[in-house]
């Protein structure tokens, strides 16, 4: 395609970062990452159903520092995904999409990610020292 | 959109007929909305339910997935969270790759990928829950 002479609206770098923009791309980075975490949900029902031996490698695993910045990053990553989802479908609907909704619902949509995370990892704690 | 050279002796709507729409894409559009309304509850559900299993030994997993109702949220947050994945997946691909061939290539490779991923979680769901594993 020739398009030199034309002249160039300015690409990604030179506007200001934006909540709503920021809250897009991340949408899409968790759904990727939700991707590569359904696979160790795979391998953790994989390893089960192959028997105990299998199951204790995985579950060692998980409780490694490695595996618990894993399940980190994918309880983070569900919950933003699952509010911002739940964003999405309500614009699907026709409605809150006005510019104050659409940033109101942006910092709702953070706000929950941040308590159901800490909510998850609070009672999954409490529930292995108990 | 480039234009067609002089030599073109068919008509712009004559190029473009045939190469429009397969009528397919509401299709994707609406799966993508009822397994994002599926997976709401269904991942709710399955994160409590890690919670509950935090630090069990392979007994208490296999008597879990052995329970009829868990099994069953098992395989739907299997089939809702792959059919989901392969058309998300699918989205990110179109966007960013360009290369017909790489493209096509890559959303065949997802979908496959998330065929054999579901089968693969639902198959072990079924062992566990039907006792075939010791």
């Amino acid at each position: 395609m020739k398009s030199a002479e034309r002249p160039l609206s300015p690409h990604l770098q030179i506007y200001r970062w934006q909540l709503t923009s920021v809250m897009s791309i991340l949408h899409r980075a968790a759904g990727l990452a939700l991707c590569a975490g359904s696979i160790l949900l795979v391998v953790w029902l994989v390893a089960a159903a192959m028997g105990p031996e299998a199951y204790r490698g995985v579950q060692n695993f998980l409780g490694s520092g490695i595996g618990v910045a894993l399940l980190l990053g994918w309880t983070v990553a569900l919950f933003y995904h699952l509010c911002n989802g739940i964003r999405h479908l309500t614009w699907d609907t026709g409605h809150a999409l006005d510019l104050r909704s659409t940033y109101s619902g942006g910092w709702l949509v953070i706000a929950a990610t941040v308590v159901l995370t800490a909510a998850a990892w609070a009672a999954g704690i409490w529930h292995w020292v108990s | 959109m480039r234009e067609a050279p002089p030599t073109r002796m068919r008509s712009p709507l004559g190029r473009a007929i045939g190469l429009g729409s397969a009528k397919e894409g509401v299709e994707h559009w609406v799966i993508q909305r009822v397994t994002a309304v599926a997976l709401v509850p269904l991942a709710l559900w399955f994160v409590a339910a890690v919670i509950q299993l935090t630090g069990a030994d392979f007994d208490a997993m296999q008597d879990w997935v052995g329970q009829p109702l868990p099994a069953i949220g098992l395989i739907l947050l299997l089939i809702a969270t792959f059919y989901h994945a392969a058309l998300g997946l699918q989205v990110v691909i179109e966007d960013y790759v360009h290369g017909e061939l790489a493209r096509l290539g890559l959303v065949m490779l997802a979908r496959l990928a998330c065929t054999a991923l579901a089968v693969a979680g639902i198959v072990a769901v079924l062992t566990l829950a039907l006792g075939a594993a010791d």
